[in-house]
């Protein structure tokens, strides 16, 4: 179905998607929250892209972007901002919580968070904006959004789609977490996502279909030489990977888990030995 | 007040660098100056409203103070929830720009109307709300706005000759501009309506009515203080207004009343009911609405004739 990218042939960066599994299920069982599905969806995705992108200073202003715009899997975003450093890992225990900046979707006010997003469809013309200040400041920024592929279904992705293959917004990467799930069923019943690349392509970017749970491939992928116009990675995912009773689960886009799942599900990942 | 708008918009653009302007694909006839001046600072984003939003959320986030140009419906309700999670919730400069306020654009239709806009706008966290009455204000608001932080909405209307005698050009945030001296009652304004208020007003004098005129471009940040003084020094208070009664001008002038608890009787002068109904020309449609300078004399008169009778 996919096409995996060839690995790096340099030595690869440590991955960052199994510390970022563990985090969510620690902090999503700690908070009693769902969003779980999703999140497992993205950690190698979210992984590759902070390693693309390495360390930012949230406070300079030409920075690279990140835009998480499916914004119900912030709890992966958090995960992978604890593990490069930007955010302290004891604000992790604050998700949640009263008197926070960790909610479910993520909010700017965060430092390294760029965007609050949380309404689907959002992210992706905030990052096109990104990209075309880049061009238009003659910097060197790159800017990459997550969207999901239930997402897709809003007609803004391909508003912000459209303008920036029109455009050629060549600083521009989205990564398509592609599960085939809605919150409310599977995109084959509800909306079909099929032809995924064949859309984007469409729209005059630059495809790559990949493993989206092989880190490295997505990372090398990232960091391949692109062509002078935007890219699209078409990330073939499970949603809820790597928990065996939440994988393609359409509950557990909301479910929070019992103290047994818990259990079980960081014995599966690798957490609990 | 378009052709203000523009040629303000261009000679601040050669000053501030970060001005950009962004159009969903409409000001033909209009926009060409800034288009031909600043080729690089100017882009027709298409028929795509939202994606204007998120895009000037994120040219703002650079740095840039994008104009967002459209006519009212489509600058501000398509992308509403884009204004408020972008611009709004991250706090940025983004300048919405509502061409044709209340019915300029009447005989097009019901969809092209511009009736709720004030309201709607707000209602937003930090968004400054601007409706100038005349070109002349127009210009100055659109450079007064060049020092405020955070979002801000510009209502205009397209005609360029429409002046409102004793304005003169004047704008502040937060403030109000009287054009007309008055002693019987006072007549608040907004928007493009304001020459037809200062008609109205010159309609009641021939009567033995001196009513005073007072524009009110700066909605919000709301001139809470000029307000409070008028109301207070006026035993009858009238709100004119091109906008559904709920969120304009009327609205405000009466929660100012009530907070303070202000000794004034108020009648709000508003579009009641404008859809399902017919349709025409700004003119028609104003005087169905019971707004054209005749009509608020005439409401006006009944006001303070009702009231010396109870």
């Amino acid at each position: 179905m996919s096409e995996a990218a060839p690995a790096p042939a340099v030595s690869a960066p440590a991955v960052l998607g199994p510390s970022i599994r563990r985090i969510v299920l620690e902090q999503s069982k700690r908070a009693h929250v769902g969003h779980i599905g999703s999140a497992l969806s993205i950690a190698d995705l979210i992984g590759a892209a902070f390693t693309y992108l390495g360390p930012q200073d949230p406070s300079e202003a030409d920075r690279d972007r990140f835009v998480l715009s499916k914004g119900h899997a912030a709890l992966a975003l958090y995960a992978v901002l604890a593990l490069v450093g930007t955010l302290p890992e004891a604000a992790l225990d604050t998700f949640c919580a009263d008197d926070s900046l960790l909610a479910v979707h993520p909010d700017e006010l965060l430092p390294g968070v760029d965007f609050s997003t949380g309404s689907l469809g959002q992210g992706l013309t905030y990052a096109v904006g990104c990209a075309l200040a880049g061009v238009l400041q003659h910097s060197a920024r790159r800017v990459v959004a997550l969207v999901s592929d239930a997402e897709c279904d809003e007609g803004a992705i391909w508003e912000a789609a459209m303008f920036g293959g029109h455009h050629r917004l060549h600083n521009l990467t989205v990564l398509v977490d592609h599960n085939h799930q809605q919150a409310f069923g599977y995109t084959a019943d509800v909306l079909d996502s099929g032809a995924m690349a064949d859309r984007w392509r469409a729209f005059g970017w630059e495809v790559h279909d990949v493993d989206g749970h092989d880190e490295a491939a997505v990372l090398a992928t990232l960091a391949a030489p692109a062509e002078h116009r935007p890219r699209a990675i078409i990330a073939e995912t499970t949603f809820g990977k790597g928990v065996s009773f939440m994988e393609r689960q359409i509950k557990w886009h909301y479910l929070p888990m019992s103290d047994d799942q818990y259990e079980q599900a960081m014995t599966e990942i690798g957490a609990l030995s | 007040m378009r052709t203000a708008f523009v040629t303000t918009l261009v000679d601040l653009a050669r000053h501030d660098d970060r001005i950009v302007l962004l159009t969903g694909d409409l000001g033909f006839m209009a926009l060409e100056p800034f288009r031909d001046a600043f080729p690089d600072r100017f882009v027709n984003m298409g028929v795509a409203e939202q994606n204007m939003i998120g895009v000037a959320t994120g040219l703002a986030d650079a740095g840039f103070v994008p104009f967002c140009y459209s006519i009212v419906p489509f600058a501000v309700f398509r992308p509403y929830e884009f204004i408020r999670d972008g611009p709004v919730l991250h706090g940025l400069p983004v300048r919405i720009v509502g061409m044709g306020g209340g019915f300029e654009y009447g005989t097009a239709g019901p969809t092209h109307y511009g009736l709720e806009d004030v309201g709607a706008m707000q209602l937003l966290q930090d968004m400054a709300v601007v409706a100038p009455a005349d070109p002349a204000q127009a210009a100055t608001a659109v450079a007064a706005l060049g020092q405020w932080p955070g979002p801000a909405y510009l209502r205009l209307g397209k005609k360029d000759a429409d002046v409102v005698p004793g304005l003169d050009g004047r704008f502040e945030l937060g403030r109000v501009q009287e054009v007309r001296p008055g002693t019987d009652v006072v007549l608040f304004s907004m928007g493009g309506i304001g020459s037809s208020v200062v008609e109205a007003a010159a309609l009641l004098e021939a009567e033995g009515i001196s009513a005073a005129v007072v524009v009110v471009a700066s909605v919000a940040p709301w001139p809470s203080e000029d307000i409070l003084r008028l109301v207070s020094s006026f035993p009858k208070v009238v709100t004119v207004e091109a906008h559904v009664p709920n969120g304009g001008i009327g609205a405000a002038v009466a929660r100012t009343i009530a907070d303070h608890g202000a000794r004034c009787r108020l009648l709000r002068l508003a579009v009641e009911r404008p859809y399902r109904q017919r349709t025409g020309s700004e003119a028609f449609l104003t005087k169905m609405a019971g707004l054209s300078p005749v009509a608020v004399a005439e409401r006006t008169r009944a006001f303070l004739c009702a009231d010396a009778t109870t």
